[in-house]
């Protein structure tokens, strides 16, 4: 491995990115326009009282008064753990136990202090507990999903296009006719698309937590691990699908096989919980799911690097899994014979 | 002296085609050497055996009196492929610099421009170049690690006659500087003007060897007198060893006068009359019936 030749490659393709003025724009502008439109959709959301109601174990104790008004919405919970969960992050504004006569508020959400009011004029033997927590929104929720998405698109089509195009047309023959070898022209082009892909991605934060106010309470630092590993993983993946095919079609139609179950069934717009056990299982094999569920959790719950070492495990996991069968099968000949 | 490149019957066979058939030559230190023959020959399967590219169904080449193993050689040699695209959005110097850096003892940047001709474009984007200007900046390349061995696919494939002549004068300036060149070619009036030793192929096997000189004096006595078709007494065509081809009446004669006053006493136009000293290209149709360029 020489660092004269991996640095001259890696020079080499950020220039050429840099340059290439459509693919940077739109590297750019997809994701801001992502941001956008979540702040449109989002930014004024109309306020929905939803109470969540715990299991009643006794059909015949009425309900209190306000779960009957059309402006309130009830969700029933089987325990207790998860509707305190939903509380916290705002996601519901009154917890109810009827059977104890117990009624939970988030010391910060106003929808809960309104409902609150209501409930002790109708049903004023309900006692009160307390607790506290911020609010999350579905912005906040699905934002660390929205930045893992990116990711991914900019890395298997990033590295995965790129090597198929130097494959065809020979860029790849006429480098491999020199001392470099596959190490240094995989690794340079690994750690460019890893750059850009970190520098973009710290902008978009950036940018959601300034214009949309993006919940995270974690640290940046552990973020920024998780980032590092779930994007070296994917790269890897790209790096994989790219491997051997001679074609911008089969690497297209691959890529595209590989993105859409990572989009729908990672959890990064909408949790699968509660989907069929084969497809939880499935999502357990995408690295997407691993990257959004750790990022998720130290956005929106300051979770530590141990915390997520589950997840992290799987990725690094993944990553050697990949790039290993990615070099080993690497193949450097153009269609010119 | 030990030849700069020994090959010891090389076949390539793919599937049902053999495209190399027990390949041997050699070539010495210092000379330029010609691979030619029509497309399909198996020119550049040979060359790219040679240049590491492919590996050999069977046979060996030993460079430098030694096998090598690719990565070991490509210190040592230079290439210049038939089909070759450069990284995008480069200029001539970025693209000459990423090269440089790929070698452990590179040419000085300014060298390897005089050498090549590029000071005009040296700040040019690679895809704004044209044929001629690609074709040098692609030898530059080959040339970047001062490698004792160059080898060039077709060098002039596609290029204009003057872009052509431009490239034999940087071909001819690099075998000055003592270096070895095996070129393949189908033009022979290139391979006439650059090579000292050729070897003619032809459906994978060479035909013949030789200095072109040589082996032009081996092959033919006299000159080569051509006209439009007629018909002719058979003795005359016999007696100055005439053939009908392509539209023409030939004759490969010594005796140019003798021929041209028979012709006339016979009564045969002389319309479009030639008179040539044979080239390699009556020498490929000698050798294998067909005309090389069809």
């Amino acid at each position: 491995m020489s660092l004269r030749r991996f640095l001259a490659v890696l020079t080499a393709r950020n220039l050429e990115f840099v340059r290439d003025r459509s693919t940077l724009i739109w590297n750019i502008a997809f994701p801001i326009m992502l941001i956008v439109g979540f702040a449109l959709i989002f930014g004024n959301a109309n306020p929905v009282f939803k109470v969540g109601i715990l299991s009643e174990l006794d059909a015949y104790v009425s309900q209190p008064q306000i779960t009957r008004s059309e402006q309130v919405g009830t969700v029933p919970y089987a325990s207790q753990e998860q509707a305190l969960a939903a509380l916290r992050r705002h996601q519901i504004h009154l917890v109810l136990d009827v059977d104890q006569r117990l009624y939970w508020i988030n010391e910060t959400s106003r929808e809960g202090q309104v409902l609150e009011e209501l409930l002790a004029w109708q049903d004023p033997e309900y006692r009160r507990r307390l607790i506290g927590g911020f609010e999350v929104r579905y912005v906040d929720w699905a934002m660390p999903g929205v930045l893992a998405m990116n990711i991914m698109f900019a890395c298997l089509f990033g590295v995965g296009y790129v090597l198929v195009r130097y494959r065809k047309n020979g860029v790849l023959k006429r480098l491999h006719a020199t001392p470099l070898s596959t190490l240094e022209f995989l690794g340079a082009h690994m750690a460019s698309r890893l750059l850009l892909v970190m520098a973009v991605s710290a902008c978009l934060l950036a940018g959601a937590i300034w214009a949309l106010d993006i919940v995270m309470i974690g640290s940046y630092l552990n973020l920024a691990v998780v980032g590092l590993l779930g994007t070296l993983c994917l790269i890897s993946l790209g790096l994989l699908i790219a491997a051997r095919s001679r074609s911008e079609e089969l690497t297209g139609g691959l890529i595209n096989f590989s993105t859409w179950p990572m989009i729908f069934l990672s959890g990064a717009w909408f949790s699968i919980e509660g989907a069929p056990y084969w497809l939880q299982l499935l999502a357990e094999l995408l690295p997407l799911t691993h990257m959004v569920e750790a990022a998720r959790m130290i956005m929106l719950d300051a979770a530590s690097l141990a915390e997520v070492s589950y997840h992290l495990s799987v990725l690094v996991v993944m990553t050697v899994l990949f790039l290993s069968l990615g070099v080993l099968l690497f193949n450097w000949e153009s269609d010119h014979r | 002296m030990e030849p700069v490149i020994k090959v010891e019957s090389l076949t390539k066979r793919f599937r049902d085609l053999t495209a190399v058939d027990q390949v041997s030559f050699s070539v010495p230190e210092g000379v330029c050497f010609g691979l030619l023959g029509p497309n399909g020959a198996g020119k550049t399967t040979t060359i790219e055996i040679l240049e590491g590219i492919q590996r050999p169904t069977s046979g060996h080449v030993l460079y430098f009196g030694r096998a090598m193993q690719a990565r070991e050689l490509y210190q040592d040699i230079g290439i210049q492929f038939q089909h070759t695209a450069l990284q995008d959005r480069l200029t001539v110097r970025e693209t000459l610099r990423l090269f440089q850096a790929f070698y452990d003892h590179p040419l000085p940047l300014e060298d390897l421009i005089a050498l090549c001709a590029l000071e005009d474009i040296i700040t040019r984007d690679t895809r704004r170049l044209s044929g001629g200007q690609r074709q040098r900046l692609l030898l530059a390349l080959a040339l970047v690690n001062d490698p004792r061995l160059v080898f060039m696919d077709e060098p002039t494939t596609g290029l204009d006659p003057q872009a052509r002549r431009h490239f034999w004068a940087l071909v001819e300036a690099i075998r000055a500087r003592g270096k070895t060149i095996l070129l393949t070619t189908h033009y022979m009036e290139e391979a006439e003007h650059l090579c000292d030793q050729i070897a003619i192929m032809d459906r994978g096997r060479i035909i013949a060897r030789g200095a072109p000189e040589a082996l032009l004096r081996e092959h033919f006595s006299g000159v080569m007198v051509r006209m439009d078709d007629a018909r002719v007494p058979a003795d005359l065509l016999a007696r100055h060893a005439g053939w009908h081809q392509d539209g023409q009446l030939c004759f490969q004669t010594e005796q140019v006068e003798t021929l041209v006053t028979e012709l006339i006493a016979a009564g045969v136009s002389l319309h479009h009359l030639q008179v040539q000293a044979p080239n390699l290209n009556d020498l490929f149709l000698q050798l294998t019936g067909n005309a090389l360029r069809a």
